[in-house]
């Protein structure tokens, strides 16, 4: 959240009134800067109008980079820079180096984007005391914010729209 | 939400529980005084941690020669303890990935301790593998690190090297997908602390805030990181398998032991699981959260997983019959009907037969009953892993070197020390984390509670 913000927070307590007030403020031409809500709910970034996440992509990326490093290491270690003999046999099997590949794909892919995750969401352990617009959202309350400085309606307009999404409080907040 | 619930089927969380409902019922464990049950459960944790701390210091001071192990049997309880924990780490993620991939909304309730038990037992396990080394100073031998010592790298041909990263690929990426699930849930433990603790529960939940944009974030974490999770646990307890399968020692040299050991790794997890969930159960009073319907699910997921490993049991004895060679056939008569007969008898009596009883529904729906029978899986699949491995060695090529295994106080112990520290991990967790997921448990709640007048 930027500061010196003026927000109006609607509160609602159902997750389906949400879901229908997140349609009706969007189909009033509002935009929504964000929602809170103490728990997923399926469709809502959807309903947001939010880009399905890159991460996916992102973890297969990180995979493929564990094979290809896992791989060529395997080969390049027992094949080219230690040979052994043993008992004649080849020094490049390939069927031997199938788990050791797979389990270093899997550490990449999920090291990789857990770590991803946590730098795009801004998820750290010295982030402790993060600016929460209503500490209800991450119990049983479903919190939307909506910026005022940037709005085409005004306050008294957003504020009966938002009740009458269904909205059980209507808050003013001024984020510092 | 917009899943409908049939009438007909059973709430998965009772008690017409609302959202605030379940962060009060959760919170209130974490933010309350320890109990004195709690004392007196960590006070005998500790004690046996002590105990096993002293065995595991001298076994690595002395040598390995405190163990009872001996040139035929150069493997008894270490490796036995070790596949034991692992498999019963592998419930964890059976719960929370697989279940999570099949949307068994059941999963919610119990997938965060389940998913702690596999991080602790993974720990435990990992014991062994140092402990068993002798010289544990020298672990990172097993690694392919750049040195001195003759032959540059590690033999990758090895299952033992193959050991070494899917365990510590299984730890590290279950320790992850842990962690991530409890960040919301912290938030909201966060949210409700004052002084210090807000402070520590805040680093805790990585300033979690709920935005709708790291919801959708966390849902395509939670599924790739289940979809991965899924093929890593069959993969770790397939490579587990193959510390003895691949070996040419008859009664190891079997190719149906992945599979087989899977199967082994789920009953037995599931069977744990069961034992902690209904002491936790009882204890915290969750009554309304890990309900009877989950303990009937666990159950049949046991006595599924248990035929299996009975009938795998059954085609071991028929393949080395039908095999015709000599060394498997004798491998497995010396099993059923050799010295150590006994551990054979108590494997087949506790895996096979006594989870049949998962049939009927007032067993699997009678508390006491499926904890006792919790337990008894736990030690025949403890003697499952003790058979294969003891008395395959035990009776080796040459007659003139077949002996017994015989434990010392240091074999005990050291088991002891992972009992120790697998119950104190487990102690602090259920106190200071939330033991059930909050945020998952609200999700499901509406579609699927006793909360009738919210439809």
């Amino acid at each position: 959240m930027e500061k010196g913000k003026n927000y109006l927070l609607g509160v609602y307590d159902d997750e389906d009134v949400l879901m229908d007030a997140v349609g009706k403020v969007r189909g009033a031409g509002v935009k929504i800067k964000e929602v809170y809500t103490p728990f997923p709910i399926h469709g809502l970034d959807t309903a947001l109008g939010y880009e399905y996440s890159n991460l996916p992509t992102m973890s297969f990326i990180y995979g493929m980079t564990g094979t290809i490093t896992a791989l060529s290491t395997l080969i390049w270690m027992l094949g080219f820079d230690w040979p052994m003999d043993i008992g004649g046999k080849g020094n490049i099997p390939l069927p031997d180096f199938i788990p050791i590949t797979f389990e270093f794909t899997v550490l990449l892919a999920a090291h990789g984007m857990a770590l991803t995750f946590c730098i795009v969401s801004n998820l750290a352990p010295w982030n402790y005391k993060p600016k929460m617009l209503d500490p209800r959202s991450v119990d049983d309350k479903f919190v939307m914010a909506i910026d005022l400085d940037n709005n085409k309606l005004d306050k008294a307009a957003l504020e009966s729209l938002l009740k009458s999404s269904g909205a059980v409080e209507v808050n003013p907040k001024l984020v510092e | 939400m917009s899943s409908v619930t049939s009438s007909v089927r059973t709430p998965l969380v009772t008690g017409g529980k609302k959202a605030k409902d379940v962060t009060n019922d959760i919170c209130k464990q974490v933010e309350g005084a320890p109990t004195t049950s709690w004392y007196i459960a960590m006070g005998i944790s500790l004690i046996t941690l002590g105990f096993g701390t002293f065995c595991l210091g001298s076994l690595w001071w002395e040598g390995l020669g405190l163990w009872g192990l001996n040139k035929t049997v150069g493997w008894s309880w270490d490796i036995t303890n070790f596949v034991w924990w692992v498999g019963i780490g592998h419930a964890g993620t059976l719960i929370s990935a697989v279940l999570l991939l099949f949307r068994q909304k059941w999963r919610t309730s119990i997938n965060r301790a389940a998913e702690a038990m596999t991080i602790f037992a993974v720990l435990c396990a990992a014991t062994f593998i140092l402990a068993h080394m002798g010289r544990p100073w020298m672990a990172h031998w097993a690694l392919p690190l750049p040195n001195a010592y003759g032959s540059l790298w590690v033999n990758f041909n090895s299952a033992l090297v193959w050991d070494v990263f899917a365990i510590s690929t299984y730890l590290t990426v279950s320790l992850v997908f842990w962690y991530i699930g409890m960040i919301p849930d912290f938030a909201t433990i966060r949210e409700r602390a004052t002084g210090i603790r807000r402070v520590i529960y805040g680093s805790l939940s990585f300033g979690w805030t709920g935005s709708a944009k790291d919801w959708s974030r966390y849902e395509a974490v939670s599924l790739v990181l289940a979809g991965l999770s899924t093929p890593l646990v069959l993969s770790v307890h397939t490579i587990v398998s193959m510390d003895f399968a691949t070996s040419i020692i008859p009664g190891w040299h079997t190719t149906i032991f992945p599979p087989y050991f899977v199967a082994g790794a789920i009953f037995s997890g599931f069977a744990m699981v069961l034992t902690l969930m209904l002491v936790t159960r009882a204890v915290f009073k969750l009554e309304d959260y890990i309900t009877l319907e989950h303990i009937e699910s666990m159950s049949k997921i046991i006595v599924l997983t248990g035929s299996i490993v009975g009938v795998a049991y059954i085609t071991e004895f028929f393949i080395a019959a039908y095999s015709g060679v000599p060394y498997e056939k004798y491998a497995f008569i010396n099993r059923a009907f050799g010295p150590y007969w006994w551990a054979y008898a108590a494997m087949m009596s506790c895996n096979v037969i006594s989870p049949q009883l998962f049939w009927f529904r007032k067993v699997r729906r009678s508390i006491v009953v499926v904890f006792i029978l919790s337990i008894v899986v736990n030690i025949g699949m403890w003697f499952e892993r003790f058979v294969i491995i003891c008395t395959s060695l035990n009776r080796d090529f040459i007659p003139s070197s077949w002996t017994m295994f015989y434990p010392t106080m240091y074999d005990v112990g050291v088991y002891l020390f992972t009992f120790g520290f697998f119950f104190t991990c487990f102690l602090l967790f259920a106190k200071y984390f939330p033991v059930i997921n909050m945020a998952e448990v609200k999700a499901i709640i509406k579609s699927s509670s006793g909360n009738k007048e919210s439809h």
